[in-house]
């Protein structure tokens, strides 16, 4: 039954992104479902950290922007084939996540939430300042699209299927995780992390492979970013880009694979949509933060599911003890 | 504002220039480092009252001192004086501590450290959304205390701004310390911060203080605030750089040691001051971050201890 479920599921997301391609012809709302998709890798890799590792990332930013920058600087300033310099942002945001996460992560509580937070000012004030290699705060432009196999991505369509290709394996990759024994260690490690350490789950470890995973998605979003607008520069790798991240986690559910696509979705839709988002996004998105977490703690639309739970029960003349 | 300081010491001190040619800027740093660091500390120790009663990291604390200096300057419009303003913008931004606990803390039904980071986060980010609407994205300036005319001191020059920074945080840190070790209520916090179910067991409310640490950390980042106004003008997007640094100076010195914030805002204001004369400008907000990772990752209790 899961398991048939599940694929459903997979069924449902494949025919519903192909649909999209075949349907859609407005170069515009391919742009739109880019940035989706982008969105989408980096709040599955923070959901993975916030909602199962227990951790939070406030520079999650940062790893976003170590791949864009390695993916620009290679290919436009040194002419790296772009997949290649694809994986050295990889390998550069591996490094980094495991260089921070090594002693943050044997400490318990915040330490986590400050290495990230200092660690991602830092980048954004390298990205900022080291402005032979990065462009400054102007931006680096003229980096290449991707092209597979001699065919040319240089269109928000073509790049479309790219990267809804990336976000399924990825999503994919991320529910595998989540049911397979790691993930379990994961769930017990949220909810008390003695209990976890007391069965044998070696705590340190497993949130470190989270985090290094987290960071290495956000790495690839930034890679792929880059190639999409093939024009960055540091203001879109910024703390509110960080926090921007955490209240998509946060709206899509804590701990909810799905549900960071319905995050990453509503949050980049809701600006394009609003015109008057814009002057009001930083109120908003504080709003989300504090509401849900006050009052659907685990998320939208598990909180809402929640509701209509109890209200039914309390219909039926349930009493709550 | 630090090319007003450079000016004036130039034209002030072109003799001493010539014959100490490497302490003066040295001394310069020194200063304008010390008064950086005297900000951060306050900022820092309203992190360490609020994380000994609840054992949250405020990030709102940032906006605290942002909408210090603001409400000060606006009160400061309608009635020119500003001790009023002072006091005016103390107040206002302790009641809007209060009722930040009371709105967005205390209901939380899952007190996990993770749930109260995102909650205070999201909260400085809407307070910063809240003022951008109310004073527009201008920066507005606030009258020195007491003037601009540089006082000379050997080869440096420093502002009456700077004594009163300095001043006026000695004076807040000693009456802390009074508060703390003096008073009943002081007490009170304190037992609450050791042992809050002891403490409720003796007949303290610790809900009471926990509400009054979050008033008594707003007051205290507002008055940075509004110290260093005079020198920096005052923007809605203030709070979280200096917030930030407040949180690295309580970190660096350890959370919730008075000693320790004072120790770990001196140490950061001065290295920022010594590295973007130094070295180089634009790395100076990276350094606050770095000594942060360093401190993490060499000392994490922080350099005077606390508890963990």
């Amino acid at each position: 039954m899961r398991f048939a479920g599940l694929l459903n599921r997979w069924v449902i997301f494949a025919i519903a992104v192909l649909a999209l391609a075949a349907g859609l012809d407005n170069e515009y709302y391919f742009t739109l479902l880019n940035f989706i998709g982008i969105h989408t890798l980096l709040v599955v890799g923070l959901n993975l950290l916030l909602g199962y590792a227990g951790q939070i990332s406030l520079g999650h930013a940062a790893f976003f922007g170590l791949g864009a920058y390695a993916s620009g600087i290679l290919t436009a300033t040194y002419g790296v084939n772009p997949w290649l310099a694809l994986l050295a942002g990889l390998a550069i945001s591996g490094l980094a996540a495991l260089l921070i996460g090594i002693p943050a992560l044997k400490l318990r509580g915040y330490y986590l939430a400050m290495a990230t937070l200092g660690f991602g000012i830092i980048v954004y004030i390298v990205l900022n300042e080291a402005s032979h290699l990065t462009g400054g705060p102007s931006g680096l432009s003229g980096i290449p699209s991707l092209s597979l196999a001699g065919f040319p991505l240089n269109t928000a369509r073509r790049l479309y299927l790219l990267i809804w290709l990336a976000v399924g394996v990825i999503l994919a990759l991320s529910a595998n995780l989540v049911e397979s024994r790691t993930g379990r260690a994961l769930r017990a490690l949220h909810d008390t992390e003695a209990a976890a350490e007391s069965l044998g789950v070696d705590t340190a470890r497993m949130k470190l492979k989270i985090f290094i995973w987290s960071a290495l998605y956000a790495s690839l979003a930034g890679s792929l970013y880059a190639h999409t607008l093939n024009f960055i520069a540091p203001a879109s790798f910024g703390f509110m880009f960080s926090i921007k991240l955490v209240t998509m986690v946060v709206l899509g559910g804590m701990a909810s694979i799905w549900g960071s696509l319905l995050g990453a979705g509503v949050l980049t839709v809701l600006p394009e949509v609003l015109t008057a988002f814009h002057d009001f996004e930083v109120i908003i998105f504080g709003a989300i933060l504090m509401v849900v977490m006050i009052f659907l703690p685990r998320g939208l639309v598990r909180g809402l599911m929640d509701l209509r739970e109890f209200r039914r029960y309390k219909r039926e003349g349930g009493s709550l003890v | 504002m630090k090319n007003l300081v450079t000016d004036y010491w130039l034209l002030a001190t072109g003799y001493w220039l010539l014959t100490l040619p490497i302490l003066a800027p040295l001394l310069q740093y020194f200063i304008s480092g010390l008064t950086n660091g005297a900000v951060y500390a306050l900022i820092a120790l309203g992190f360490g009252i609020i994380y000994n009663a609840t054992t949250i990291i405020n990030f709102a604390q940032g906006e605290m001192v942002m909408l210090g200096a603001l409400c000060a300057i606006s009160i400061y419009h309608l009635i020119p004086s500003l001790p009023i303003a002072f006091l005016g913008g103390v107040i206002i931004v302790s009641l809007v501590g209060l009722l930040f606990e009371r709105l967005a803390l205390r209901p939380v039904q899952d007190p996990a450290p993770i749930t109260l980071i995102i909650i205070t986060v999201g909260g400085a980010v809407f307070i910063k959304g809240v003022a951008m609407l109310i004073w527009g994205k201008e920066a507005y300036p606030l009258p020195a205390f007491s003037g601009d005319a540089p006082l000379h001191l050997g080869p440096a020059t420093i502002l009456p701004q700077n004594l009163w920074v300095l001043g006026l945080t000695v004076v807040l840190v000693l009456a802390l310390e009074a508060f703390f070790r003096r008073t009943l209520v002081g007490k009170a916090m304190r037992a609450t911060a050791y042992n809050p179910r002891a403490a409720r067991l003796v007949g303290i409310a610790a809900g009471r203080m926990v509400q009054l640490s979050f008033g008594l950390s707003a007051a205290l980042g507002a008055g940075a605030g509004i110290l260093i106004a005079p020198l920096t003008l005052g923007v809605y997007d203030m709070g979280t750089m200096l917030g930030l640094k407040g949180f690295s100076a309580a970190i660096i010195g350890g959370l919730g040691s008075l000693l320790g914030g004072v120790l770990g805002g001196l140490l950061l204001g001065l290295a920022e001051s010594f590295t973007s004369g130094l070295i180089s400008s634009g790395y100076r907000d990276a350094v606050a971050f770095l000594l942060l990772l360093v401190v993490l990752f060499l000392r994490p209790q922080g350099l005077v201890g606390g508890r963990q």
